[in-house]
């Protein structure tokens, strides 16, 4: 347990992973305000990444975790990103180029 | 030997060969069960975007009558939940029972407020007939059919109650962390249950990072004819 | 070696190290909970084989003059729902895989012991509410709960049906958790993943599946339930819904859950391979391989069973190519399995019997999903009894055939005892002849146009359907015998020395059966995985002392 305090997190890197987060989401609330188009919802979600990954990476803290743990976590982001991609695949070429277009 | 350490040895369990390879065993375990929560939670993500791409202008609708105020101050709340359960473990792991208490106390205080939040946003909704079901009425009309506007209500609440739901159960599992820590059940030695519950605290966090702007910052253009 | 006999009772083993009703149903030896699971899914499996009696006796004659159409849809949906949840997932996994997992690596018991006995306690209530749901009134969704029948239509017990399956999927989940971190903490010194026996690598391999898969189909289900109650419409077309997302939520995972079912029993096949020819395993590493490569490309096939459904025939192309991608590692293992046989030094008792029918018939279920993998084909044989053959083959010719074979090959390690060979013999042949007769005539009568799940037919597939059910009474008999015989020799049987098989692993050399904690002291082990070289120099032990 000692050894974990050497090289991990202190103090200092959870008031800074804090702002980060705070900072992080009044930027998303106002750029939701910004007409970006096709734009508004991929840096909707750049952002909320960025926000998930300073609480897994520092709060969580995977980048002192056994590599094991990346690789799990890793492998689980895959897989919902195959369930939610080839799921959509069906759906965007069932008659390609008409999915939601009204 | 040490009352501490006493503890420590008190607590490993027979099939392991010595505390860090417990450490190490339940940790992992934390992990593999969040990856089952990202995968449930998954499946609704999966509903929401095969219809925020067939009914954008529904999802739109829907997403506009929400209170971005109380979702953003919930947002910050639940961050800030998230630094009291860090601190939480960061004390128990230096042995300090006082402030391990009051970090745990502060994070069950900021999820109950979080619960508060909702039951009043979830009012609201329910108040606006925004709420699935024979209740449903939706009021604003523009170049949407209102019948998806139930179903992005629909998975608003599912969604975000399956969320508060977990909430709910890590309330519940802190409320019993504190108990124990009253009881001076964690030391230096010996503090797992409490960064365990700290990895499942986060988790619940990450997922309303991603429902916030998905469900409330949609679009604030307005979908007219 | 003449040593005096001395009886399994005689001796301090996991079994009497403590009595009491007590002491199992609070429990947290790993092997004590997998006889918990032996039994209780031992029991769903005769109710299910129950509702499949009826249903083959309904299909005696072309009318459906036996029950009413609602009542068969409802025999047919409680077959398949008891038989996928509450026998096929479990069984190798949670009987033998819970047994042999700690012992086969060399350590004193599974990661999470009480979340192994949670798992099983979970499993029951699900169990329980699930078959409330069937006598109050049933369940006629089909095991596959489609939509909008199941949110709208039906007018079963299908919230109830629904909270049973959802419960039931969480015991899956944590011996899957179980399982992995076991694997990855527990080895025991010198015990590489290279030295590991295969059966470990088939139910890591299906562990990984139970994680990621289960809770898609968990989070469908109470989508499903809150539809069915609040009306909401996510999958109802009426209300701008889609029926086909409930398909590919469900299949996401009801497609791995099949490898999540002959995972493990192939791990089986291949401990059983290796001894009984007295060889290594041909291409261990391969065989390895194949199990990760099933587990990972099981993922990416599930919507083969959606191809009439109406999805993207551009999607439906991309899933067929990949469904027989998916073949091969299985393929892959079928070869190695043969390869280990040639210039073996081949045994024919029970368990060899069990897994030499396996490859026969995998390989036949495997070789018809090929055929429902191609577009052309499938159009013409889906919902036909040419799919209801087809994975009664792999299911029952293969996950049945690999557990019975695997419970033969440890029950001595299990129980102490010697089944009594002759009988589980004949028993085998019974069910190979029995399951042949019973499902490859489905093939035909599929083919030629008969379809599933209904309860009259055609006159003309009448000789096809007769044969099939006095093949399913032959098949029964097969399964009844073992029952009879294992509990016999529980008593009767012959007195088991710790490795009456002479086979390789860290389990035979433990006591038979084991003490509570499995070893005296932790192994370090130094040898490679099946070494039989080593194994076969010693003096031939007799089966029994």
């Amino acid at each position: 347990m000692s050894a974990h305090a050497q090289h991990g997190p202190t103090l200092k890197t959870f008031f800074g992973v804090f702002a980060g987060l705070i900072i992080l989401t009044a930027i998303t609330v106002f750029i939701s305000y910004v007409e970006l188009g096709p734009l508004n919802p991929i840096v909707a979600l750049v952002i909320a990444t960025c926000k998930a990954l300073l609480v897994v990476l520092f709060f969580m803290e995977l980048r002192w975790s056994p590599h094991i743990t990346m690789i799990v976590v890793f492998s689980a982001i895959c897989f919902l990103l195959i369930l939610l991609g080839l799921t959509m695949s069906d759906y965007l070429t069932r008659i390609w180029g008409t999915y939601g277009i009204k | 030997m040490h009352s501490s350490q006493q503890t420590a040895v008190h607590a490993l369990r027979h099939h392991f060969a010595d505390m860090e390879q417990q450490h190490e065993t339940v940790s992992m375990g934390m992990w593999l069960f969040l990856v089952t929560e990202i995968m449930f939670f998954g499946g609704m993500f999966c509903a929401y975007l095969v219809y925020r791409v067939a009914y954008y202008n529904a999802w739109v609708a829907g997403s506009q009558q929400m209170n971005i105020l109380l979702g953003a101050v919930n947002t910050a709340v639940l961050i800030c939940s998230s630094v009291t359960m860090v601190l939480a473990v960061h004390f128990a792991k230096l042995g300090n029972r006082r402030l391990l208490i009051i970090f745990l106390v502060a994070t069950m205080a900021l999820g109950v407020v979080f619960l508060g939040v909702k039951a009043v946003e979830y009012h609201e909704h329910w108040a606006a007939h925004e709420v699935p079901g024979p209740n449903f009425n939706f009021h604003e009309t523009g170049n949407f059919d209102p019948r998806h506007v139930q179903i992005f209500f629909s998975l608003y609440f599912a969604m975000t109650g399956m969320h508060a739901l977990h909430m709910i159960i890590g309330i519940g599992v802190l409320a019993w962390l504190t108990l124990r820590a009253v009881r001076g059940q964690f030391t230096e030695h010996y503090n797992s249950p409490v960064e365990m519950t700290g990895l499942y605290w986060h988790f619940v966090d990450v997922v309303w990072i991603y429902l916030f702007p998905l469900l409330y910052l949609i679009s604030h253009k307005h979908m007219l004819t | 070696m003449a040593t005096a006999v001395t009886l399994p009772e005689e001796r301090t083993n996991y079994l009497n190290a403590d009595y009491g009703i007590k002491s199992w149903l609070l429990t947290t030896d790993h092997k004590r909970i997998a006889i918990l699971y032996l039994i209780t899914i031992t029991a769903f499996f005769f109710l299910g084989g129950f509702f499949a009696m009826l249903i083959r006796l309904e299909l005696l004659t072309p009318a459906g003059d036996m029950v009413q159409a609602d009542t068969y849809n409802k025999l047919f949906t409680m077959h398949g729902v008891i038989m996928v949840f509450f026998f096929l997932i479990p069984s190798v996994p949670a009987v033998l895989g819970n047994f042999l997992v700690p012992i086969m690596i060399g350590a004193k018991d599974l990661a999470f012991p009480k979340i192994n006995l949670a798992s099983w306690y979970i499993f029951m209530i699900g169990g329980v509410i699930t078959l409330y749901a069937m006598l109050t009134g049933g369940l006629d969704t089909g095991w596959t709960f489609y939509t909008p029948f199941s949110t709208t239509f039906s007018n079963t017990n299908v919230v109830t049906g629904a909270i049973g399956v959802f419960i039931n999927g969480f015991s899956s989940i944590f011996t899957g958790l179980n399982f992995i971190v076991t694997v990855h903490r527990m080895r025991a010194p010198g015990m590489t993943w290279r030295r590991l026996p295969l059966f470990i690598w088939s139910n890591y391999a299906a562990a990984v599946i139970m994680v990621l898969g289960t809770p898609v189909v968990a989070i469908t289900i109470v989508l499903v339930a809150l539809e069915r109650v609040f009306h909401l419409g996510i999958f109802n077309a009426q209300l701008g819904g889609d029926p086909l997302l409930f398909q590919h939520l469900f299949w996401f995972y009801s497609h791995p859950a099949v490898y999540i079912m002959i995972l493990p029993s192939m791990g089986v096949i291949s401990e059983l391979m290796a001894c009984f020819s007295r060889k290594r395993i041909f291409g261990y590493d391969f065989v390895a391989l194949a199990s990760i490569a099933i587990a990972v490309l099981g993922f990416l096939v599930w919507a083969h069973h959606m191809f009439v459904s109406g999805i993207s025939v551009y999607a439906a192309m991309v899933f067929s190519l990949i469904t027989f991608f998916v073949a091969i590692p299985s393929a892959i293992k079928v070869f190695n399995w043969t390869a280990t046989m040639y210039k073996g030094s081949i045994r024919l008792q029970t368990p060899m019997l069990y897994a030499i029918g396996f490859i026969g018939l995998f390989v036949i279920g495997g070789m018809t999903g090929l055929f429902l993998g191609a577009l052309g084909v499938d159009v013409h044989v889906h919902d036909t009894y040419f799919v209801v053959a087809h994975f009664h083959y792999v299911m029952v010719g293969g996950v049945v055939m690999g557990y019975l074979g695997g419970l033969h090959f440890w029950w001595p390690k299990m129980t102490g005892r010697m089944y009594p060979e002759f009988w589980a013999k004949l028993s085998a042949l019974l069910v190979f002849v029995g399951f042949n007769l019973t499902f490859f005539p489905q093939f035909v009568v599929g083919y030629v146009g008969m379809p599933r799940r209904y309860h009259a037919y055609p006159p003309e597939y009448q000789v096809l359907n007769v044969l099939s059910t006095a093949g399913a009474s032959v098949l029964a008999v097969g399964y009844l015998l073992p029952m009879i015989y294992f509990v016999w020799s529980l008593r009767y049987g012959k007195v088991a020395s710790e490795n009456p098989w002479n086979a390789s692993g860290l389990e035979w050399m433990t006591q038979s059966p084991p003490t509570t904690f499995n070893f005296d002291q932790t192994p370090v082990v130094t040898w490679e995985a099946y070494n039989y070289d080593d194994l076969n120099k010693r003096e031939e032990v007799p089966v029994a002392q």
